[in-house]
């Protein structure tokens, strides 16, 4: 027998901890008929929520969770951060990576009816976390507070209106207030980061010790009693290689995608923007589509009902499907259910994508949306002016710049401050891209594509004109 | 309660001594996950030690020409930049522009290094006054007279191309020796 020091060492705490024991218990869990590559998903969710944890936890070193300064503090994340930018794309294509592997996991749950006799619990128990994992998508995509974070949130939101009596009442719960604001933030990000993460850890330990105490399920060749223990094989080592497989094939596709396709930042959120069109993640095009088809007076049974007892006949699987059958082919109705269900929300979610590519406004719309935000993405990070220590009155010539800007009506086409408008392009930030004297000559010889737009050659004095140049230059 | 523990004889965990082949792989999983992450991980939380995050940038005195023939002190109001992290600091400072007697351009403080209190040019007595303790320097900033414990203090300057830069930066008060604030 060793008796080497490590062997020593490891008596030594196992002594004081009992280790072994809990090791042997965790890693020799029978699963009847052997390890499968069908078992895998559970602890690839359980994997994946500790990459999400992990990574959401650094991401808050730098997060600053009020609407001030969200996206300031996600831009710098993205563009200055060491590894920021890989970071944060590990941690948004994370939540896709999540929704995937759920519906794998309850998909394999499902053709193996390993819900099952004596799992009413544990199938309930995964519902719950199911509707969590929803959960946390949904407060973690308005944290960067760019555009689609705002538009999404604020659809996502406005459904809540459609419960009679107290819609109204829970919309302004989850907003903290009756607009989309800073309370918003606040709510989602303690909702992301405690509330939620604190109730996934709770239903997960829940979940897994009522799956070690009815026992794994097996093949479906078998039928569902509990400990089913012939012919069974220790989850250690090969279910164990084949979860770490998984696990290994997650994080190098997760990693290669956000290497090679950064997670995007999008303008910041501007409720003022009227012409912005919001669409959500991927996983919730087929919601968004459905609500499409809901006008009212039918919306709250296209919203609500439909929805919720859909909800309530999933959950109550286990209740409803009592026969002792596992056979998948034995089990027409559970499985052609299951399967029109998840055809209905696939071809939802293809039709949301081919409505925006086959109206010309909405497709010009998203690729002007599309060609700001790879503009976005391409500046550097433009750190955001604090004005809590020392505010800075403008120097006097972009005072009377302003008032040039004003009385000759520049702000009828290029909008208030320089904004822009229907007609002509925005002008902040103009200062970085052009010289006092290169502005001075564009405005007194406006090239052709300035002219077909409208712009006049200006006809100001010079000390005018300077000033007029000093307050563009300011614009921000 | 020593004795139980000393009779209950431990093994090692039964995985560590069979099935080796199968161990080191999964150990080799393992590790590769966790490097693949850590590493990202501690440069993202080490970020401050690897780049610059606070800073005082150089800010624009003035064109030097605008100072080749000055004769006396000329009081400039500079735009001080600091970087903080994700924001920056923009404040408005006054800095006085001199030339010495080998006609090399230097940038004073106007923070008297007595209690920081603003020194003030004096035209017509063509002195530096700080009014606070009467403090008074000579135009060059050389301490003439009252309870400065030093000169006024010299700020770090470059030229770049025909640009006078100056790093704004405050000093500790009350001691011999010019000593910058962290």
């Amino acid at each position: 027998m060793n008796t080497g020091p490590l062997h020593r060492f490891l008596m030594w705490v196992d002594q004081r901890t009992g280790l072994n024991a809990l090791l042997k218990k965790a890693l020799g869990e029978p699963i009847p008929g052997g390890a499968r590559l069908a078992y895998i998903f559970g602890s690839g969710l359980i994997f994946i929520f500790i990459l999400q944890a992990i990574t959401g936890v650094f991401l808050t070193l730098y997060y600053v969770p009020s609407a001030d300064h969200a996206y300031s503090t996600v831009s710098y994340i993205t563009k200055e951060v060491t590894s920021g930018s890989f970071l944060r794309s590990l941690h948004a294509y994370g939540s896709s990576a999540m929704v995937i592997i759920l519906i794998l996991h309850v998909t394999q749950t499902i053709i193996y009816g390993a819900y099952k006799r004596q799992r009413e619990l544990l199938w309930l128990s995964g519902c719950f976390l199911s509707v969590l994992i929803l959960g946390m998508a949904f407060t973690g995509y308005l944290l960067p507070w760019d555009q689609k974070a705002y538009f999404a949130t604020a659809v996502g939101t406005n459904i809540a209106t459609e419960v009679p009596l107290v819609g109204d009442l829970i919309k302004r719960f989850m907003r903290g207030g009756n607009d989309l604001g800073t309370l918003t933030l606040s709510r989602f990000f303690s909702a992301h980061v405690l509330f939620i993460p604190a109730a996934i850890g709770a239903m997960v330990s829940i979940h897994v010790y009522l799956f070690r105490k009815a026992g794994a399920a097996g093949p479906f060749t078998h039928t569902p009693t509990l400990h089913h223990q012939q012919n069974s094989e220790p989850f250690y080592p090969k279910q164990l290689l084949m979860d770490l497989g998984l696990a290994l094939l997650l994080i190098a596709m997760l990693s290669m995608l956000a290497h090679f396709h950064p997670y995007e930042l999008g303008p910041q959120a501007n409720p003022a923007d009227t012409h912005y069109l919001g669409r959500p993640e991927w996983y919730y095009r087929p919601v968004f589509q459905w609500l499409k088809y809901w006008k009212p007076p039918y919306t709250a049974i296209g919203i609500l009902v439909i929805p919720l007892v859909v909800a309530v006949i999933f959950a109550a699987l286990p209740f409803l499907d009592r026969h002792t059958e596992r056979h998948p082919s034995k089990r027409p109705i559970v499985l052609s259910t299951y399967a029109f269900v998840l055809a209905l929300l696939v071809l939802l979610g293809r039709q949301s994508y081919l409505d925006d590519s086959d109206t010309p406004a909405v497709l010009n719309q998203m690729t002007k949306q599309e060609l700001e935000v790879e503009e976005i993405m391409s500046r550097p990070f433009e750190p955001e002016v604090s004005g809590v220590i020392v505010a800075t009155t403008p120097p006097a010539v972009t005072i009377k710049g302003r008032q040039t800007y004003e009385l000759q009506a520049c702000d009828a086409c290029h909008g208030h401050g320089g904004s822009g408008g229907p007609g002509a392009s925005k002008l902040t930030g103009i200062g970085s891209k052009y010289s006092t004297e290169q502005l001075m000559t564009l405005l007194k010889h406006p090239d052709e594509k300035m002219i077909a737009g409208g712009m006049i050659p200006s006809q100001l004095r010079e000390r005018e004109l300077k000033a007029l140049v000093e307050y563009l230059r300011s614009l921000k | 309660m020593r004795r139980a523990l000393m009779e209950d004889k431990p093994v090692i965990p039964d995985f560590l001594e069979r099935r080796s082949f199968l161990t080191i792989i999964i150990a080799f999983g393992t590790v590769a996950i966790g490097a693949m992450l850590s590493i990202p991980l501690l440069r993202f939380a080490f970020h401050p030690l690897l780049a610059k995050t606070t800073e005082t940038g150089w800010s624009t005195v003035g064109s030097i020409d605008e100072f080749i023939s000055i004769t006396g002190p000329v009081k400039r109001i500079i735009s001080v930049e600091q970087r903080d992290g994700w924001r920056k600091n923009v404040s408005d400072k006054a800095v006085y522009v001199i030339k010495k007697a080998d006609s090399r351009l230097v940038v004073l403080s106007p923070i008297c290094p007595h209690l920081g209190c603003p020194i003030a040019w004096s035209e017509e007595k063509k002195q530096f006054l700080c009014p606070c303790h009467v403090g008074i320097f000579a135009p060059d900033g050389a301490k003439v007279a009252g309870p400065p414990p030093r000169e006024m203090d010299e700020l770090n300057i470059k030229i770049e191309g025909k640009k006078l830069l100056v790093q704004y930066q405050y000093f500790r008060s009350l001691v011999p020796t010019k000593e910058v604030m962290a």
